[in-house]
């Protein structure tokens, strides 16, 4: 065959993105193909940069606050109450037993609806259309108690530096519980579409491996680094906000692949019902707010809190200089570091797998450009 | 937390201001009463309470790198290594091998324009096995260009990218050293204390938003 047709075997260079439904927001990526072969991948970012970091300078400690919710938008009390707690080490106080109980139940719920959305989304971007609308369905029941909790449903705001500034409403633990007792058997139900069926694992099984060891080397955290086998939770490890009362297990896989990744996701929303009926069974009674003054002036210096975000390790290093505003404020984003790996994962796939291996790393460009 | 121990109960006193443990010299409110005897030399800024960390790791790094560290210190219960800038990357190195530290948290920096060494660049670092995080701190005036981390953890990559977009630190040898984030053309590091929030590089905007100001 001469060389100059079409039809030869010359690299070719495709651009993905960034208005593409299956990259999740704006996330370009440039793909060096070889047929349907990736011979490599590169991500261009930023799309989405607010300067958030450059925000929490020229704001106070409690301004700065709303402004976390905008970053994994879809995990927005998890960020919140990362935030709450680099404040309140930085501070030096801790938010009272009560507030804690509430902050567990509250972030577990958000992790489950950020879970929700990623399996919807997930599934859609693999080609079954079904299960994003169980998954939504479930997910509004959690936004609503959020709704009823704080009056927002997305960027909640729900917390506040030493600990909470609404109490509960009347029937809150009721319809914690009920939404326990209503999606056990929904999730059973997901399994059911998906976990067995032939597409979902003949696209998922042996698709963007990243062993224990390379997600060590990448910094990749959350169900990315359990599903390759590595049994580590920050709330296990360094537990927080009173998660050392609960008892839960840390699901792992064993293949590092998609569909592990899938398993450990599946598992860690049933550990999350566990972790809020034990939070629920057991709210103390007391005040909601810690000592903290009307003006928040933490001394100088400064923290590093991390913790397990839906997505991974969400870490800030806050440094004070002893005034109202933070002097620095940097934010660790799961899903900036996560993205980084997209590359090794996919390189010597088929074009088809980058859409599920975007899926399964489950980012969120708010939080990788910030 | 195995890494955090409350500050307090170590004998030794803070550098500055106050024997109490927790809270460092609170900075006293502008002179309000015209203070009748006023002090000769202005007070110094308070500085972090942080007390000598000492530890079998903390002691393996100073025998390991001698005059190099300047300091091994914790605050919060959190520990921290300050080191000469041209051993950050070894010091990454050998916690890597030889003390488990397996995984780089964060690489990030600090502007202080008024100090004569301008950057903090700070690596944070955990270790599984250990269970227990440490921060690695070098001062770097402007202009310096550190040595990368990308040989020791791969994760750097991105993070020295960032670090760059963000401050100008330039990291030597570096695979990649490109803005991430921002634009390629973009003028200006945003996160440079002189530069203020509202700056914007406003050629950059004209030129390829086809608007006269982002503002």
């Amino acid at each position: 065959m001469p060389d100059s047709t079409f039809l030869d075997s010359t690299e070719l260079v495709l651009n993905m993105g960034p208005q593409h439904p299956s990259t999740h927001g704006v996330l370009r990526v440039i793909l060096k193909l070889d047929g349907e072969k990736i011979l490599g991948t590169e991500c261009i970012i930023g799309y989405l940069h607010r300067g958030v970091e450059k925000i929490a300078e020229n704001r106070t400690y409690a301004q700065f606050n709303p402004y976390v919710d905008r970053m994994d938008y879809v995990a927005a009390i998890s960020n919140g109450l990362g935030y709450c707690l680099a404040v309140e080490k930085l501070l030096n106080v801790e938010a009272p037993p009560r507030a804690q109980a509430v902050r567990v139940i509250l972030t577990e719920l958000n992790r489950i609806a950020s879970h929700l959305l990623w399996l919807g989304t997930h599934a859609l971007d693999i080609g079954a259309i079904t299960p994003v609308f169980y998954c939504f369905r479930e997910r509004e029941e959690a936004l609503k108690i959020f709704e009823k909790y704080c009056g927002a449903r997305l960027t909640t705001h729900a917390f506040r530096i030493g600990g909470l500034l609404y109490e509960t409403y009347d029937g809150f633990e009721q319809e914690v519980n009920a939404f326990c007792d209503m999606f056990l058997p929904k999730v059973d139900e997901y399994e059911e579409l998906l976990t067995n069926n032939r597409i979902w694992v003949g696209r998922l099984k042996n698709v963007g491996i990243l062993n224990g060891e390379e997600c060590k080397e990448y910094g990749v955290t959350g169900p990315v680094l359990r599903a390759a086998g590595v049994k580590w939770d920050l709330r296990k490890a360094q537990p927080y906000s009173g998660y050392e009362k609960y008892d839960f297990e840390i699901p792992t896989g064993q293949n590092g692949d998609t569909y592990d990744r899938y398993i450990v996701r599946m598992q860690e929303m049933r550990q999350s019902v566990r972790i809020m009926r034990q939070a629920v069974a057991a709210i103390p009674e007391g005040p909601i707010m810690g000592k903290v003054g009307k003006v928040i002036k933490p001394p100088v210096g400064e923290a590093y809190v991390s913790i397990e975000a839906p997505k991974g390790e969400l870490g800030y290093y806050i440094v004070s200089d002893g005034s109202t505003q933070p002097y620095r404020c940097r934010v660790r984003p799961p899903s900036f570091v996560n993205l980084q790996a997209l590359d090794r994962m996919v390189r010597g796939g088929l074009i088809a797998d980058i859409v599920a291996v975007i899926g399964t790393l489950d980012i969120v460009l708010g939080e990788v450009d910030r | 937390m195995p890494d955090e121990q409350k500050p307090g109960g170590s004998p030794a006193p803070p550098p500055e201001g106050g024997g109490t443990p927790k809270p460092p010299a609170k900075p006293v409110p502008p002179a309000k009463p015209a203070a009748p005897a006023h002090p000769a030399p202005p007070k110094p800024p308070p500085t972090m309470a942080a007390t000598p960390w000492a530890s079998d790791l903390s002691r393996g790094v100073k025998e390991r790198f001698g005059d190099r560290i300047a300091e091994t210190s914790a605050y919060l219960g959190q520990n921290f290594i300050v080191a000469k800038p041209d051993a950050a990357v070894p010091i990454l190195e050998y916690l890597k091998l030889d003390c488990d530290f397996d995984y780089l948290v964060d690489i990030t920096a600090v502007d202080w324009p008024k100090r004569p060494v301008r950057f903090d660049l700070v690596y944070i670092v955990y270790s599984f096995p250990r269970n227990e995080r440490v921060r690695i701190k070098t001062y770097i005036p402007d202009g310096f260009r550190p040595e990368t981390a990308v040989g020791v953890h791969l994760t750097a990559n991105w993070l020295e990218r960032e670090v760059f977009d963000m401050f100008g630190i330039e990291f030597a040898g570096h695979p990649d050293m490109r803005r991430i984030l921002l634009p390629e053309e973009w003028q200006g590091y945003p996160l440079r204390k002189e530069n203020s929030i509202l700056l914007q590089d406003q050629r950059w905007v004209q030129e390829n938003l086809g608007i006269e100001s982002g503002q």
